[in-house]
């Protein structure tokens, strides 16, 4: 048997015996477990299943082991996926520090960084929030006017981000900061860590039109934020930033392809909602042709993700097709929250009034919610930018 | 489904690419198409192209062929559609031999597999009778008294059907159009006393028939496969052709979409180049996104052939829808950024988008899978 095989029967069996059931059912997302000083557990098979998956660090399988991450090679970790897809295990950890943050940390960031932070993120201690935006700074980031000052032993931090994640339970924040005003836009940036606790550090959240407030805007009000905290050359956090923006874009596709999945089947309940003709068929012939149009454009999607995992697993690095999966999967989502509420017609229409089930709804919210995701982390403009001038090597 | 081809079907990718460059490019379509060649492909070009073992790569080894897999056909396919390489690869192989292959008797193999093997024989598979492709609409009329059976009826967009040496005739012998019970499938020369053969010019230059049948008589020998069975063959047999088509569809898609986007960097109006404006980059990257979801698509369909899946007609719906609405995009982005060059003759281009709308007939427009996935998936 090959040492793969053989780790993949012992996961299995280690899964097995160490995932409560009620950790094995779809998640919904307030039984999400977020990391931070204020966590809490939405049940105590919560709290036993992320402390088993945190003690093998597999919280974050492919981090180094010295950081208490998994140590698992690529192949590993893709069977461990694989085993927790099987048995239907919820992920342990929610957080932006393992998903985005880390990563760029790990390669840019001392070693003393890495020993204080990568461990408490293992470990679901610390939460973290993303300080990128500001409200003049959009899809132009480089823009950004948040300042640091170097003032000899601490930067002096003034100014305000907006679409800072759950700002106001995180712990921590990762900040672009302009530390050379003169310097040409992308070249006078810094990446700085803050602790929100400093003085003058404060948070407001922001009602979305989906009715949720995820995100905040945060200020900063001569803030001291002592000197080791920089992360990356001075003046060259824009590396950094770049770094970080690609697993936040990989993050982004990964969503949209769950999204693109995880509603009830669209054609059941299209069936349910339009009704069907003699044959079985979905009555209105235009909306059945919508689902398959629906059916096929997510499948593709799908198969173009496991033809780029195909090709990573042979040593084919193939970079352009990381760069369309932001683009077309955030695109489809969208299509089809569209459908799902031309199928529902006016049981569509509500999420507060309980005159309406629970999964309509959730269909609702979530298409109010899934606007975001063409606008964050790069809004499609901004994608089709990079497609055309990266991969299409189109001039200006 | 594994969509990386393998070293040996990149070595034939190269094979394919290297040699259709050099033996078939469009240029030689162009002028199979000016001179209205009366065969509609290069006698010459599909004896090389048979010598190279283009003609025998998914036929079974115990009668000569390689068994070399769809994937690999796929390649060989798609570099043809990128030169509009007109050929009878897939009327006679992918269409008439798979008939055989899935529902021919011993005899019938026996007698043509090797001289397909060899180039000395054609296929074409006889089903499209009115505007779109129906199979299940079929009406042309098989007669059975006794051991006497006689066709009736026309046929037409017959890919090849002008020039092949056999024709498998998909006919009715039981029941009424829209059964799925009562198809038979039967083998005939092309030659035979009855047959009526009319080549149609197709505006992509290729080699179509309109074929009438006058009460032709034919044994039970002539049969492929259980009679009032046919479709139990037809369907594997179709969606070989569904998915081979797209992958040939892709190729051309590629080629198009490259020659567009080279156009984009050397044109200059407004004293730049084109392609920095935004409403063309934004367009592309578009296309580009969508080719590489039908590549995806086309890749696994193939795997699926490959790996005798039991979703195949799922994927070929899938893949050939896909792939339609592409290939029609950007064929017409490709017009559209050309300007007025790419509404003249002398480019390239318009033989794209022509192309594009013959392939898109061929084994049914978007409208037909797509009407026919939902229907497999039950909805």
């Amino acid at each position: 048997m090959s040492t793969l095989e053989q780790f993949r029967q012992q996961t299995r069996a280690w899964l097995e015996a160490n995932c409560p059931d009620s950790q094995r059912q779809p998640i919904v997302k307030e039984e999400q477990i977020w990391g931070g000083r204020r966590r809490t557990f939405p049940s105590a098979d919560a709290k036993l299943w992320f402390e088993r998956m945190r003690d093998r660090g597999w919280t974050a399988p492919e981090w180094p082991s010295e950081y208490g991450g998994g140590g698992l090679n690529p192949e590993q970790a893709q069977i461990l996926q694989e085993e927790m897809q099987a048995l239907g295990c919820r992920p342990p950890l929610y957080e932006i520090g393992l998903w985005m943050f880390g990563p760029a940390l790990l390669k840019f960031g001392t070693e003393a960084q890495k020993a204080e932070h990568i461990p408490k993120i293992v470990r679901g201690e610390i939460r973290w929030s993303q300080g990128y935006s500001e409200p003049a700074a959009g899809s132009d980031l480089a823009g950004l006017k948040t300042r640091a000052e170097d003032k000899g032993d601490h930067f002096l931090v003034n100014g305000t981000k907006i679409w800072t994640t759950q700002a106001d339970k995180a712990d921590w924040i990762f900040c672009l900061v302009r530390t050379d005003p003169n310097a040409p836009k992308q070249e006078g940036i810094s990446f700085l860590l803050i602790d929100m606790e400093t003085r003058g550090v404060s948070t407001s959240p922001i009602q979305l039109i989906s009715g949720e407030s995820e995100f905040c805007q945060t200020f900063f009000d001569d803030v001291v934020v002592p000197k080791e905290n920089l992360v990356g050359e001075f003046n060259q956090g824009w590396t950094v930033a770049k770094e970080l923006l690609k697993h936040e874009r990989k993050l982004m596709s990964i969503m949209g392809a769950m999204a693109e999945r995880e509603e009830e089947d669209l054609r059941h309940l299209a069936k349910r909602y339009i009704g069907v003709d003699e044959q079985g068929k979905i009555r209105d012939p235009i909306l059945r042709d919508r689902v398959t149009r629906h059916l096929m454009q997510s499948g593709a999607d799908a198969l173009t993700n496991k033809r780029l995992y195909q090709l990573l697993e042979q040593g084919q690095a193939e970079p352009n097709l990381p760069l369309i999966m932001k683009y077309v999967s955030t695109t489809e989502v969208q299509r089809k929250d569209e459908l799902l509420l031309a199928i529902l017609g006016n049981r569509g229409l509500s999420w507060h009034d309980d005159e309406f089930s629970d999964g309509e709804k959730r269909t609702v919210q979530n298409w109010a919610y899934n606007k975001a995701h063409t606008i964050a982390g790069g809004t499609s403009e901004i994608q089709l930018n990079i497609i055309a001038k990266r991969v299409l090597q189109l001039p200006g | 489904m594994n969509m990386i081809l393998n070293e040996e079907q990149r070595l034939l990718k190269e094979t394919a690419h290297g040699f259709l460059q050099s033996h078939a490019p469009v240029a030689a379509m162009r002028k199979l198409r000016d001179d209205r060649d009366t065969l509609g492909y290069s006698a010459e070009l599909w004896r090389q192209l048979v010598e190279l073992g283009i003609a025998s790569i998914v036929l079974p080894e115990e009668y000569g062929g390689l068994d070399f897999g769809f994937l690999g056909l796929g390649a060989v396919l798609e570099e043809m559609g990128r030169n509009l390489t007109a050929s009878p690869l897939f009327s006679s192989v992918v269409l008439g031999a798979s008939a055989l292959e899935l529902g021919g008797s011993e005899q019938q193999r026996q007698e043509i597999f090797p001289q397909l093997v060899e180039g000395k024989l054609s296929l074409a598979l006889a089903i499209d009778e009115q505007q779109h492709h129906q199979p299940l609409a079929t009406a042309v009329k098989l007669q059975i008294e006794g051991d006497a059976l006689r066709i009736t009826g026309s046929k037409v967009f017959v890919q090849d059907g002008h020039s092949a040496d056999k024709l498998l005739v998909v006919t009715r012998s039981s029941g009424k159009p829209g059964d799925r019970q009562g198809i038979s499938l039967v083998l005939v020369d092309r030659e035979t006393a009855g047959i009526e053969v009319t080549r149609t010019h197709m505006m992509d230059g290729r080699n179509a028939a309109k074929i009438t049948f006058n009460d032709v008589e034919i044994t039970p020998e002539q049969l492929v496969g259980p009679i009032n069975q046919g479709m139990d063959i037809l369907q594997p047999v179709l969606d070989r052709g569904a998915i081979c088509m797209a992958a040939e569809m892709l190729g051309g898609i590629q080629e198009v979409f490259d020659r567009t986007i080279e156009y984009l960097k050397e044109r200059e109006q407004f004293d730049v180049k084109i392609g920095s404006f935004q409403a063309l980059q934004h367009r592309a990257a578009i296309m580009y996104c969508k080719i590489e979801q039908c590549r995806s698509a086309v890749l696994d369909a193939l795997a699926a052939l490959d790996n005798h899946s039991t979703d195949v007609s799922l994927k070929a719906s899938q893949a050939k829808a896909l792939v339609n609405d592409c290939y029609i995009l950007v064929s017409n982005e490709a017009v559209q950024m050309h300007g007025g060059m790419g509404i003249t003759d002398e480019l390239d281009i318009g033989l794209y988008l022509k192309r594009a709308r013959v392939s898109v007939q061929i084994m049914g427009d978007s409208l037909y899978h797509r009407d026919r996935y939902a229907s497999l998936l039950g909805y």
